[in-house]
């Protein structure tokens, strides 16, 4: 599996991305410059974390019209792998790839910390290497991650499954003492209605490694290959 | 050449953080009287154009694309005309 991440003006976990993907996966990886308007074949699009155009106006609001965001829309579009992490995330809420909106966390401080997931759903190409309710510990560094839906659109994301990972105790309770930064429902992380585009606040790039304290993040880039290699349909 | 001064707030009923953290600042302060505090933006744009209608028009437009979020702003604005040639 090809995987592309794309670099912004303030980017800052572009590296890290590309460093899981060539070193600890061994897959093959490139950087995508936001001026270009192809995807240079990838078959998994990566917009990663940091402060694209300085988090001006609203975190991803600029972002989102660079050249590179309609090849990423047309891949959505197609049925092509997008994974938005931190700022990857907020940038696809703004580009409309995935519904709601972020909000200042609740107590406006920037969190930068470890934190436990419950995770969701196992039956998506981000998550089939989980195990369904598995509590994961993937940390989170942002000042912008308070998820805000309207009720109705938090209705049709539940409905649909959407929600891929909320935030939990260690011991798995979802609960307000487990949450953050103030989102709707403890959401961390959501898919859109095909499942094949991901937004999440926790970087689990930064936890792909024994080295790093947790490797809990590995198994979001494992679920990915395995998805690639028609795991999922032939029983896994 | 109009001037478009152009106002942007929170969403009503959408929790505003920094409106929170403003209003505990002023009962700090001693201002007992105050409720409630919203935080928005203001920003004034300087826009060529003849035509009212067509430059009110461009600027809804930006406000809805890209000056404001719908999912949890509300933007209004004015316009003024400005004499002369910039």
């Amino acid at each position: 599996m090809k995987f592309g991440v794309v670099v912004f003006p303030g980017s800052n976990c572009d590296a890290d991305c590309y460093h899981v993907i060539q070193r600890v996966l061994a897959e093959p990886v490139e950087y995508i410059w936001h001026q270009q308007d192809s995807l240079s074949g990838c078959d998994c699009i990566i917009l990663p974390g940091g402060f694209s155009y300085g988090d001006y106006l609203r975190t991803g609001a600029i972002a989102r019209f660079s050249p590179v965001m309609e090849a990423v829309a047309a891949h959505a579009r197609q049925g092509g792998l997008v994974i938005g992490i931190c700022n990857g995330f907020q940038i696809l809420l703004e580009a409309g790839l995935l519904p709601g909106a972020m909000l200042r966390n609740r107590d406006l401080k920037f969190h930068c910390q470890a934190s436990w997931l419950r995770v969701e759903r196992t039956d998506t190409p981000f998550t089939n290497r989980y195990q369904q309710g598995q509590i994961v510990n993937i940390p989170i560094a942002h000042g912008d991650g308070n998820y805000y839906a309207d009720a109705e659109t938090l209705a049709e994301l539940e409905a649909n499954r959407q929600v891929v990972f909320r935030y939990a105790t260690a011991a798995g309770a979802v609960d307000a003492t487990a949450n953050p930064n103030g989102s709707v429902a403890n959401i961390a992380g959501i898919v859109n209605r095909a499942g094949n585009v991901l937004g999440m606040m926790p970087h689990p790039e930064r936890c792909a490694e024994a080295i790093l304290g947790s490797e809990d993040g590995r198994l979001l880039f494992t679920s990915l290959l395995r998805w690639g290699k028609g795991g999922m349909s032939d029983g896994r | 050449m109009y001037k478009a001064m152009i106002r942007i707030m929170p969403k009503k009923g959408i929790l505003d953080p920094q409106g929170v953290a403003v209003g505990k600042a002023l009962a700090a302060l001693g201002y007992s009287s105050v409720n409630e505090v919203w935080v928005g933006k203001y920003m004034e744009l300087l826009v060529a154009g003849d035509e009212p209608a067509q430059v009110e028009l461009q600027v809804r437009e930006m406000c809805s694309r890209l000056l404001s979020n719908p999912v949890i702003e509300d933007f209004s604005f004015e316009l003024v005309e400005i004499g002369g040639r910039p």
